[in-house]
């Protein structure tokens, strides 16, 4: 009884709306009909907990429901939401309108995607790039083909590419990346991420085959280690470092 | 219209250097001080060829560099020639995979290991070495 009495007393002291609003600037582009982006503002109230996301919500809701947005989980694991706000490519589910610390929210379509319309775009280079690099294991036994088969691994073994393994394929890397702001044909950090993550795999034998696919013209050279994409990864992935490794399996640092 | 379709950022988004700190502000210095660094010896080329024209050829030439705007430009030079060498050798090093970090379970807010200290004290350093040497170059050719 003193416990319920006590979250009583304190919802009384706390306030729970801050009663605050943000201008949220939302792209609106539709390739078919459009011949530039333009942008509708919207008032939207927040609260400190208010991500991104749920503010473009809101205005599907109340406001205008034609806006399109792709999302799905709101808490960072499928990686649909990626856009860029205000200036830098984020999560919108991950992103509170109270940390960007601006009474204006810009939104728009993540760059280096062709926009299929206002903030969505499409996925389909980043899946090739991705499927590319042969994501999976290369091996010439299977577990699943026989019981008494397993491929052992040290914790040690496991620390040298787990990293790596939480790529979402959202896509910001590949946003942030200033070569793919020039370059289409560039196979970008997200794949090259990858890449790293299954050589660096003690069961994968498939080294030699990615590092010959990323050895061309628009693949592993044209990252000039700016860093980008690691600052934008919302899971901590750190493509850059990966990029780095990958190279130095190329270079002769490492075998 | 191509542009559009991609989306792409182009060059306006690729020298954008305010979004993701002192690592971009060193790409777009890397990149502004290797193409003038390019037409620096492109122009030295052209220069030291006027030496065909005889030694009086040469000397007209060569007193270009003797004047207030010529030395300007050496000192940009130096600054750039510095900049890109301890730059280029930090990048180099980071291509190796020296200095990145090592692979480890990320926690948040998942500070990039790559983008660690000694790399932005690499960059600082590339940057306030090129200004001493700009600074000593320029004060050695006004004769101070």
């Amino acid at each position: 009884m003193a416990q319920v009495s006590g979250i009583a007393e304190e919802r009384s002291t706390t306030p729970l709306s801050s009663r605050k609003s943000v201008t949220l600037r939302i792209t609106r582009y539709n390739p078919e009909y459009d011949n530039e982006k333009t942008f509708m503002e919207f008032n939207v109230p927040y609260e400190k907990w208010t991500t991104v996301l749920e503010a473009i919500l809101e205005v599907k809701k109340h406001f205008d429901h034609s806006v399109a947005v792709r999302y799905s989980c709101r808490q960072a694991t499928c990686g649909s939401c990626g856009m860029v706000i205000n200036g830098k490519p984020r999560l919108a589910c991950f992103t509170k309108i109270s940390e960007l610390d601006s009474d204006v929210v810009t939104v728009e379509p993540m760059n280096n995607f062709p926009i299929i319309r206002d903030l969505t775009v499409r996925f389909e280079r980043l899946f090739n790039s991705h499927h590319k690099i042969k994501p999976f294991l290369i091996h010439e036994d299977s577990e699943i083909s026989s019981n008494e088969k397993e491929f052992l691994q040290s914790p040690e073994e496991l620390e040298q590419y787990i990293q790596f393994s939480n790529c979402i394929k959202c896509g910001l890397c590949n946003s942030a990346c200033p070569t793919m702001a020039t370059d289409s044909s560039f196979v970008g950090p997200q794949a090259l991420a990858q890449a790293y993550r299954y050589v660096a795999d003690s069961r994968d034998k498939g080294k030699d085959s990615r590092l010959k696919i990323i050895d061309e013209s628009h693949g592993i050279w044209r990252c000039h280690f700016a860093g980008s994409c690691s600052q934008v990864c919302p899971k901590g992935v750190d493509p850059a470092m990966g990029i780095q490794f990958l190279r130095g399996y190329l270079l002769g640092f490492k075998s | 219209m191509e542009n559009q379709d991609e989306n792409k950022e182009g060059i306006g988004g690729m020298i954008n250097p305010r979004r993701y700190g002192i690592e971009r502000v060193a790409y777009l210095l890397m990149r502004i001080s290797g193409l003038g660094l390019l037409a620096y010896f492109i122009g030295h080329i052209y220069e030291t060829s006027s030496i065909l024209q005889g030694e009086m050829g040469w000397q007209e030439f060569l007193e270009l560099t003797q004047t207030t705007e010529g030395h300007i430009i050496m000192t940009i030079v130096i600054g750039m020639c510095v900049f890109h060498t301890v730059n280029g050798i930090r990048v180099m090093l980071g291509h190796g995979g020296v200095g990145v970090g090592t692979p480890a379970r990320p926690d948040y807010p998942y500070k990039p290991a790559s983008q660690n200290t000694r790399h932005k004290i690499g960059i600082y350093s590339a940057i306030v070495l090129a200004a001493i040497a700009m600074m000593y170059g320029f004060s050695v050719m006004m004769g101070h």
